[in-house]
């Protein structure tokens, strides 16, 4: 299948290119990006008024198959994905069983190949069953094709563990994600420490909770050369520790969430469970601190912890709810609400976050666009708006923290693997 | 001013006319107690639904007893008897209460926030008992109906919460509503049961209970509840009475008229002594005849701007 897409401003970080262009694909390869294509193709793409970015790797996603397909299935989140421009998404392990494996990283490959609609990629666990006691086969779950580990929902207390982790996964060349939280200090909290846990009567989750596991994993990586990416920072302390590290050349890479930099812990106002996750909605000044640590690169990626969960786990009472809010379908508008529109990044900037950088943190030939690449590609609107309903979100789950919200940004093709995989 | 809510969920979201309101419409019920025949027929025809998730004598009977003068007819449900032992959630125990066609829930919770999400899902009325460590809007509203009755005034006035204020609901809801009608507050507790930015509430902290009483015209203490969390409890009974409870001569010190309440059930030789209890200063069981005061002033309103709503409605 050919595919033309015509008149487009091409933004692609990668060759530092922000100009209209046409776009020529064939055969699942970008075969040219030039001015005034004429060549024949199948389907001619009308692009004008239109951007084209890189198709977003999301490297923070849980798809809950197998285990839990009440809540999303692979077929439904990469569906998910694909409405929200991403074409490239990392699973983490938290499924049931557990990815620890290499009896499971086959179930889970032999699910997504049948299942997948997009380029769905594995990150291993670091202990068996995620329990933090024992390490997992972590050199069978690399030669299985996991491209991370990760005991994402925990972290692993065990410093001797955690180690021996962070040395097979330099040996095996692949990335450690961690999950940074010291439950010691955290402990059966539900909501951020402060003002806001007083308020409303809750147990509150400490900062301290969070970057003093960051501290901690980034000293052991320093230690043995390891290279480790830290997941959903959501505090301000955080966001310096690692701006620390990375100045005396840590080779330490970190993420955000969307709800990180769009919300603060007032919207927890009327105990609204949609808002609640893990790590908790931080205040205004940690917000702030996001904003300004993806502004001067200390953050590197934007992902969406993209966390289904049914109703009946989140219509309940707020300390019995689960943690967690899905995020593949409006992480893109929400970077150009909050970060676009309000001049923190440019949308250049932005896509390097949604797609290059993490491409280029895992390793992974995505995120770009020239002559020979994979053609994954989303052509969006980025000034037209759209209301976040659970009507409209094609997730399993509607546990959205952006529900009633006005967005900016609408994606209106995504092309995977050089077909038109989603149309608005 | 006309009140507009269908549900009384705490103090914070109260406006100090809305508060206002409530005690003027508690003071005309208060008569009703007094009379031979204690009853009105305000809410005849109504029903209320006591439904209580954790154990409680005196907020239900009071509730129960304000309900029954203003002639409503009463259900109890406590867990041990309900469905939700099977596992019903909160909000179909609620829809289900609702297809009863009963008017007003009163609700007591563990959780924080279980009331809240229970009125956004139902049409009829939904009054917060207590709501896990969040809120107890009728106790703290009785708490200042009796003090306005002594002082005559809130405005002005230094009260002081003493007692585990980290996971009182009690505490909370008078800070809200002290502070609203402009007094100035101050809570006292040992330094673990002091909640993070507290001071972002409008009060004064302090671990010295010889500080809090100096210039206090009222004191609130709290009942300590050791069994509640056991991560946090004050280690022993015995020195937080040592530090912390009331005794004749920690109130040698205070002002002299000042005035002595406690929710209930008091620990005695915990939170304060027998003699401070049953002393001249003490106004604890005046607190509990105001409580049906208060609590049919509330049953009263939220009954009231409901049936305006379906009236507008219809």
């Amino acid at each position: 299948m050919k595919i033309l897409i015509k008149n487009g401003l091409v933004i692609d970080p990668a060759n530092h290119v922000k100009e209209n262009f046409d776009i020529l694909i064939e055969a699942g390869k970008i075969s040219k990006v030039a001015k005034n294509i004429s060549a024949a193709a199948d389907k001619v793409i009308d692009a004008s008024a239109k951007v084209i970015i890189p198709g977003l790797v999301d490297m923070h996603a849980h798809l809950r198959q197998p285990g839990r397909e009440d809540k999303e299935t692979i077929a439904s989140a990469t569906a998910a994905a694909l409405k929200g421009g991403i074409t490239s998404l990392l699973a983490m392990p938290n499924t049931s069983p557990a990815i620890d494996s290499v009896q499971a990283i086959e179930l889970l490959k032999t699910l997504v190949k049948k299942n997948s609609l997009a380029n769905v990629l594995i990150c291993g666990a670091i202990t068996n069953g995620r329990l933090g006691k024992e390490l997992s086969d972590i050199v069978g779950l690399a030669k299985g094709g996991a491209i991370a580990i990760s005991d994402d929902g925990a972290s692993v207390d065990d410093e001797k563990i955690f180690q021996q982790a962070l040395k097979i996964a330099k040996t095996e060349k692949i990335l450690t994600i961690c999950h940074c939280e010291d439950k010691s200090l955290s402990n059966q909290g539900v909501v951020n420490l402060g003002i806001i846990s007083t308020k409303l009567g809750l147990r509150g989750i400490s900062s301290e909770s969070e970057y003093k596991r960051i501290e901690r994993d980034i000293r052991l990586a320093e230690k043995i050369g390891a290279v480790i990416h830290i997941a959903h920072v959501s505090c301000k302390e955080s966001v310096e520790v690692i701006r620390q590290a990375k100045k005396r050349g840590v080779r330490v890479t970190c993420e955000t969430a969307p709800h990180y930099f769009s919300f603060t812990q007032d919207s927890l106002v009327d105990y609204d469970t949609n808002k609640k996750m893990n790590p908790p909605l931080r205040s205004r000044q940690d917000q702030e601190a996001v904003k300004k640590g993806l502004k001067d690169g200390t953050i590197d990626v934007i992902a969406s912890d993209h966390a289904p969960h049914t109703e009946n786990e989140k219509d309940i009472e707020f300390d019995r709810a689960e943690f967690g809010v899905v995020g593949l379908e409006t992480e893109l508008s929400a970077g150009i609400s909050e970060l676009v529109e309000n001049k923190i990044l440019s949308l250049p900037q932005l896509v390097e976050k949604l797609a290059l950088n993490p491409a280029r943190i895992l390793g992974i030939a995505k995120g770009a666009i020239a002559p020979g690449d994979d053609a994954d590609i989303a052509i969006i609107d980025p000034a037209k708006e759209w209301l976040v309903q659970k009507e409209n979100l094609v997730s399993k789950s509607k546990n959205s923290a952006f529900l009633g919200r006005r967005l900016k940004g609408v994606v209106e093709y995504t092309i995977y693997n050089g077909k038109i995989a989603y149309q608005a | 001013m006309v009140w507009q809510r269908k549900d009384l969920l705490g103090l914070e979201e109260l406006s100090r006319e809305e508060i206002e309101l409530i005690l003027s419409t508690a003071e005309s019920f208060k008569e009703v107690s007094t009379r031979d025949i204690k009853k009105v027929p305000a809410l005849r025809g109504k029903t209320v639904v006591n439904l209580f998730y954790e154990p409680s004598t005196r907020t239900r009977v009071s509730f129960e007893v304000a309900a029954k003068r203003l002639s409503a007819d009463v259900i109890n449900i406590a867990t041990e008897t309900s469905s939700v032992k099977k596992g019903e959630t909160l909000i179909d125990t609620g829809k289900n209460i609702q297809a009863l066609k009963a008017d007003i829930i009163v609700m007591r919770h563990n959780y924080s926030g279980a009331a809240a999400m229970l009125a956004k899902h139902l049409e009829i009325s939904v009054v917060n008992a207590g709501d896990g460590w969040h809120e107890h809007p009728t106790q703290a509203l009785l708490d200042i109906f009796t003090l306005k009755e002594k002082m005559g005034k809130i405005a002005g006035i230094n009260v002081s919460i003493v007692g585990d204020i980290a996971h009182s609901r009690v505490a909370r809801s008078n800070i809200w509503g002290l502070t609203k009608l402009g007094a100035k507050v101050t809570v006292c507790a040992p330094e673990i049961l002091i909640p993070p930015a507290i001071e972002e509430m409008g009060v004064v902290v302090t671990s010295d209970i010889q500080e809090a009483l100096r210039e206090a015209d009222a004191v609130n203490v709290l009942r300590m509840q050791f069994e509640r969390d056991s991560s946090n409890a004050f280690p022993q009974q015995i020195e937080y009475f040592k530090n912390f409870g009331l005794t004749c001569e920690r109130l040698e010190k205070a002002k002299k008229n000042i005035i002595v309440m406690h929710p209930g059930p008091i620990n005695r030789g915990i939170e304060m002594s027998s003699e401070i209890a049953d002393g001249s200063k003490s106004v604890i069981l005046e607190q509990v005849t105001n409580g049906i005061a208060v609590r049919m002033a509330v049953l009263f309103l939220v009954a009231q701007a409901k049936d305006r709503k379906d009236e507008n409605i219809n």
